[in-house]
């Protein structure tokens, strides 16, 4: 059964990141939303852990959130893929279904 | 001006838009302002994501609130402290963030931009020689 995780929570604030990448299983989606897209950016205190991620999650970051707080997608980790809203749709009809880490 | 002048620090520890932290600091500090208080504010933790300059908030529907920091300066704020280690966690310099602009009116005065990085040590004494400290 496929899942979609989503996290909503900044990295430095919370342990949902922690905890979604601890339990989220190989080749599950991981999309960062609200305050969960600072994780996405590099040079920051958790980009080995979500770089580390990525060999074994597809990770998405929306984009209108990323707007929202002034980071643009040259900030972000590479192997991570902006999404719009309908692409957050799609992630969600195509897994069975979504557990978010809020 | 009033008899007495304290000093006010509102302490910012919030990511704006997640929560309503950010903007309910605001709107205290613009109504602070009427008193005519010593004003400063500083940014510390998530805190500092306030002041990221280039937000857009057209894609998520909510009210873009971060131009009003560049205008702090025309509200008695006099000081903007920004917390060294946060930025650096975050992968943030002082480059990412607005610049803040004051200026006394009557003394002509100005200072280009009141946004100061500090380290904990100066935080600490700054939240030590504060009168009143604001939480957000």
């Amino acid at each position: 059964m496929s899942i979609l995780h989503t996290v909503n929570k900044s990295p430095f604030e919370r342990n949902s990141l922690d905890s979604c990448l601890k339990f989220a299983s190989q080749g599950a989606a991981v999309l960062m939303i609200e305050d969960g897209v600072y994780a996405a950016m590099t040079g920051t205190g958790v980009e080995t852990q979500v770089k580390a991620a990525l060999d074994r999650l597809s990770v998405y970051v929306l984009g209108p959130d990323l707007s929202a707080r002034g980071i643009s997608e040259d900030r972000l980790i590479e192997g991570i893929q902006v999404v719009d809203y309908a692409g957050f749709v799609d992630l969600a009809a195509k897994n069975d279904k979504v557990q978010a880490w809020l | 001006m009033s008899e007495v002048v304290k000093k006010f620090l509102y302490l910012n520890r919030k990511a704006p838009y997640g929560t309503i932290y950010a903007w309910e600091s605001l709107e205290v500090v613009l109504i602070g302002a009427a008193f005519d208080q010593e004003v400063r504010l500083m940014f510390i933790d998530d805190g500092v994501y306030q002041l990221v300059k280039g937000q857009d908030t057209a894609g998520i529907g909510m009210k873009n609130f971060s131009p009003t920091y560049r205008t702090l300066g025309d509200y008695e704020v006099k000081r903007i402290y920004v917390d060294k280690d946060s930025l650096a966690v975050r992968g943030l310099t002082k480059e990412d963030l607005v610049e803040i602009p004051w200026e006394d009116w009557e003394t002509e005065e100005e200072i280009e931009n009141i946004v100061e990085v500090v380290d904990a040590a100066r935080a600490a004494e700054l939240m030590d020689e504060s009168d009143i400290i604001f939480s957000f």
